[in-house]
């Protein structure tokens, strides 16, 4: 194998397991050390310069960070990095002097942002301080998008929404709330330099099925349900109710329903529980509600009296694999299920819906009638209009919409200013030892033997009983500080200089993972195999050192390494360092020539 | 010193022995040596040793006495038995807790100071009774406790960190192991596992004196340019003779080796050494052969390596002695103090 260049930006990046995983690319463990040090505010900040909705993601994240962290490969559970996030929310005070606010020069361009959701915000609070006027619009009254429509207020406080939506606000966003945009011909007439799209994919799959139209009025469309719940235009549902779906907005429409009068809610999904697309842990929150999830069943119709919905039948099928390993749900022959009730929510997915867009507005939109936007530009094919968050590639979740937001934050900006928009400027590196003394470093190399803290709940009783008291209490300090140290700085890196080296085997001996070998070269397959230990998790780097004495190289498995620094401490000639690795991700307004 | 503890958690992938335990388990307390000292390599070889032959941690006596190598035993090995004797003295301790139990494994651990300078005699004594042990000396060339000063293993003409040279002719303990009459006779690198943890394995399952003399790099006053002990120096004139396997009793041999260059040695318990030899004229079971080979190739400069000499059918002291098969510590009351009418027969016999 070729020896390793640590030098290239992504090299140690993909070594933070968490940060690499993170849409928007949040500095994790530099957080999570901030919050074990008890500094909670710039835990907060750094935070809030990623990923703009701290306070919001603490709750509510989709967390990708979390299966990727390595701690969930050296133990059972990763790090509960989500949770963290929201301690330094909930205890950070008041850090309304470290925003930037809305004293800024202005640069006389104008964009426009479809949508107040998560994706355009992050636009706006990239493009304001460099002196972009930003009209928001969107058809609801206040800003916010599914954050405050969809997410039900005992998983999300709208305290928390305001709050943050609000330090958008205060950068001196022009808000053209309540209106909605009925033409992007229009919006492209108006005097605007660059047009974003943040208008999410606000429409729910319908259900087809005999019995659809007559038992109607019992039959909600689930966002549409959902949003009328967030509104308080309903509060309250029948004592039976079936939920249909899966993903995640079946667990928040079962759980809403249980707060609503729903005394006997069920889920029932089409495949298995293994396959459902709801996170593990919203399927556990909702069966801790006493919701059950039967699975295998396929709708085959509304049942009704007097257009009266009385409850569903359903088929019940298996999962058969074909020669292929293609998986098909096949009737298994048995009676029809029936299952009495008085609602049905119908939660069976959400589409893109571009009403709005006519198709000769200069914009390509694909055979599924997507628009056809860049990747990483988020540019469409007419160069004056951008997209992110659900509108650009169907719906996600809140981190994506940020991500896209600040990639199209760098492309509107370049684009006002005539620059390629394919030219993306370089992220800011900072590397640095952590050695303080002999066996001394900056931060905490004693690791945790700890398991997963759980977060405390509400009293189960008066959660159901009132929907909008929230779920989740959160960390305390104390459960903060005892978290914070299971995460193993994987951000604190083993740098090693060949030249150093005297081949005396210290690290090896001392290594707990077995993450060292020296040895004869090889190609990455073998070698893969002749290591201390196998390395078999092909997503994870050999780092390789060559120019040794003996002529053999340095391999070093970055998989399963706890980042404890006992290579460096047992090094009698500094050849190991411990060395943090800090990216701070190009944001809008940074340039692309080094000099 | 490294002041934290070496984290509980370990490889996923780590394999267990048949008896369960990981490597992991035949570990110690995190080292207090110097960082890059030979001697912590030494632990790792004992540690993959024993967890490869999967001996019981209870069965070994781990027995030391005064140096950095002798402080080595609180690193590996965290719940077999343990002695730390006084400087020079293990051997004996070691006879005596081998005489009163022959049960248990004996892993002597010692430096070149502690058995070449101070315990010469008793390193000489144990050997020549052929107690059934593993005497291992850590062998770096310095006193590296008391901060460097030769050793009486330290080659003449090596020089001393300050460029002093040493003008005392070596004393080699492994020449002197062979003359001796030492059973098992090798020598090894810390910087060498590959070499060296086979050699142990054999050394734990021969059943007489077994002595190992493994060079160990003092990084902190003996491995500059100048010394004879250093890493560079050691693997520029490392000369091995051979290189082993050992198929513990019971399994399968699986021959990776080219015929004729490999010579397969049966041992008294029904183990076997398979050597692979790099030096096709040198035949370890030629005792004469062997002390001569050593001698020639000592005076060309050059550090021979590997099971330099094995009698595959040891003798030991219980055996000399004609002792009770039984340990003492299972033997009762009336069996350790017969009474006065037998003392009184034996007098009689002696009369
Ligand atoms: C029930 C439910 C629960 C969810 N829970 C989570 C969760 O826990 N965690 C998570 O990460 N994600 C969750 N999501 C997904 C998440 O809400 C979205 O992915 C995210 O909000 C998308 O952000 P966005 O900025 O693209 O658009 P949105 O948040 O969808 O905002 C789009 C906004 O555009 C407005 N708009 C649309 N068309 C127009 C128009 N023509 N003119 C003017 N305004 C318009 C809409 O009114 C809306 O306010 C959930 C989604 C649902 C449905
Ligand atoms: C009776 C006695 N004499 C002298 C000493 C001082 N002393 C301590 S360690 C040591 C030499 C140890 O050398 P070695 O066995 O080579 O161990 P190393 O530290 O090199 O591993 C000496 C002379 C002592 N502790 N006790
Ligand atoms: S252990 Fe910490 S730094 Fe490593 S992946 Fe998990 S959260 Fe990130
Ligand atoms: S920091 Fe060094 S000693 Fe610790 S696990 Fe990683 S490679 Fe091993
Ligand atoms: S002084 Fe020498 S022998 Fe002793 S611990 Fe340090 S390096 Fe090892
Ligand atoms: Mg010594």
């Amino acid at each position: 194998m070729k020896a390793t260049d640590i030098a290239e930006q992504d090299y140690f990046h993909k070594v933070v397991d968490c940060q690499w995983a993170c849409p928007a690319h949040t500095p994790v463990p530099e957080y999570i050390r901030l919050i074990a040090a008890g500094r909670y505010a710039d835990a907060y900040m750094i935070n809030w310069k990623s990923n703009v909705f701290p306070g919001v993601l603490g709750r509510t994240c989709d967390r990708p960070c979390e299966p990727a962290c390595r701690r969930g490969r050296v133990e059972e559970q990763p790090v509960a990095i989500c949770r963290l996030k929201r301690v330094a929310a909930d205890y950070k005070g008041d850090i309304s002097d470290r925003l930037p606010g809305a004293d800024v020069a202005k640069n006389g361009k104008r964009v426009a942002c479809v949508g107040a959701g998560p994706a355009s915000l992050t636009v706006a609070r990239d493009l304001l301080p460099l002196g972009y006027e930003v009209v928001v619009y969107d058809g609801d009254a206040r800003a916010g998008g599914m954050i405050r429509s969809q997410i039900p207020k005992f998983r999300l406080p709208e305290s928390v929404i305001d709050e943050e939506v609000g330090y958008i606000a205060d950068m001196g966003i022009t808000p053209r709330y309540g209106e909605k945009i009925d033409s992007l011909k229009g919006l492209l007439a108006e005097d605007y330099d660059a047009i974003f799209v943040g208008s999410g994919a606000p429409r729910g799959r319908d259900l087809d099925i005999p019995g659809r139209q007559e038992a109607a009025a019992n039959i909600h469309i689930g966002i549409d349900w959902l949003s009328s719940v967030a509104f308080g235009h309903i509060d309250k549902i029948g004592k039976r109710v079936i939920v249909l779906g899966g993903g995640n907005t079946a667990m928040d429409c079962c759980r809403s329903s249980r707060r609503l009068g729903g005394d006997e809610v069920k889920v029932v999904v089409r495949s298995g529980f293994d396959e459902m697309k709801a996170s593990p842990w919203e399927k556990d929150d909702a069966m801790n509600e006493d919701i059950p999830i039967l699975n295998f069943l396929v709708p085959k119709a509304f049942l009704h009296e007097n257009g009266n919905l009385t409850g569903m039948s359903f088929d019940k099928v298996e999962a058969v694999y074909d020669e292929k390993g293609r998986r098909n749900l096949v009737p298994t022959g048995e009676p029809e299920v029936v299952i009495p009730c008085d609602d049905v929510l119908v939660a069976v997915g959400q589409e893109n819906a571009f009403p709005w867009i006519e198709r000769d507005a200069g914009l390509e939109f694909d055979r599924w009638n997507m628009p056809v936007v860049n990747e990483v530009t988020m540019q469409s094919t007419n160069p004056r209009v951008f997209f992110g968050g659900d509108a650009a590639f169907g719906p996600k979740n809140i981190i994506w919409a940020v991500a896209h937001g600040h990639a199209a934050a760098i492309s509107i900006d370049r684009f006002c200013r005539g620059e390629d928009v394919t030219e993306r400027p370089p992220h800011q590196i900072t590397i640095s030892s952590q050695k303080m003394g002999i066996h001394e470093w900056s931060y905490d190399n004693d690791i945790s033997n700890d398991g997963r803290f759980k977060v405390p709940h509400a009293d189960k009783a008066i959660a159901l009983n009132n929907i909008k008291v929230e779920v989740e209490l959160g960390f305390d300090d104390r459960l903060a500080y005892k978290e914070a140290e299971r995460c193993l700085n994987c951000d604190i890196q083993t740098v090693f200089t060949p030249k150093l080296c005297i081949e005396c085997d210290a690290c090896v001996d001392i290594c707990p993972m077995d993450c060292i070998t020296f040895t004869e070269n090889g190609e990455e397959a073998d070698l893969r195999m002749r290591l201390m230990a196998p390395a078999l998790n092909l997503t994870q780097d050999l780092y390789i050192a060559d120019g040794l004495k003996t002529a053999r190289i340095m391999a070093k498995d970055e998989d399963v390494c706890l980042h404890c620094g006992l290579c460096a401490e047992r090094c009698p000639t500094g050849a190991w360092d411990m060395q943090k690795f800090l990216v701070d991700m190009a944001k809008a307004g940074a340039s692309c020539n080094s000099h | 010193m490294t002041f934290i503890t070496k984290p509980k958690l370990h490889h996923p992938k780590l394999p267990t022995n048949h008896l369960g335990f990981t490597r992991r388990d035949y570990e110690g307390a995190v080292s207090t040596l110097c960082a890059g000292c030979g001697h912590d390599s030494i632990s790792a070889a004992i540690i993959q040793a024993c967890f490869e032959l999967a001996i019981e941690p209870h069965r070994i006596a781990k027995l030391s006495g005064i140096g950095c190598s002798s402080k080595t035993p609180t690193y590996f090995l965290g719940n077999s038995h343990g002695f730390n004797s006084v400087h020079g003295r293990m051997p004996s301790v070691l006879t005596g807790a081998n005489m009163a139990n022959r049960d248990l494994i004996y892993l002597g651990v010692s430096g070149d100071g502690d058995s070449a300078s101070i315990g010469l005699g008793q390193f000489a004594h144990s050997i020549r009774r052929g107690v059934n042990m593993v005497y291992i000396v850590e062998n770096n060339g310095v006193y590296g406790l008391t901060k460097g000063q030769f050793s009486a293993t330290s080659d003449r003409g090596s020089k001393s960190k300050r460029g002093v040279p040493n003008n005392d002719e070596a004393i080699d303990l492994v020449s002197m192991a062979l003359q001796l009459g030492a059973t098992y006779v090798g020598r090894s690198f810390s910087g060498d596992k590959a070499q060296l943890v086979p050699l142990i394995k054999g050394a734990l399952l021969h059943q007489g004196a077994a002595f190992i003399d493994c060079v160990s790099p003092c990084v902190a006053f003996n491995n500059h340019l100048g010394s004879t002990k250093s890493f560079d120096y050691v693997r520029e004139h490392n000369d091995a003779v051979n290189r082993l396997d050992i198929i513990p009793e019971r399994s399968e041999i699986v021959t990776d080796y080219e015929p004729g260059q490999t010579q397969t040695v049966t041992q008294h318990d029904g183990s076997m050494i398979r050597l692979h030899k790099l030096t096709p004229e040198y035949d370890p079971q030629d005792r004469v052969g062997a002390m001569n080979f050593l001698q020639q190739r000592y005076a060309l400069g050059e550090i021979v390596t590997g099971l330099l000499y094995l009698d595959p059918e040891p003798r030991d002291l219980h055996a000399y002695l004609n002792t009770s098969a039984t340990p003492f510590n299972e033997l009762g009351e009336a069996e350790l103090c017969p009474g006065p009418d037998a003392l009184e027969k034996f007098n009689a016999s002696l009369r």
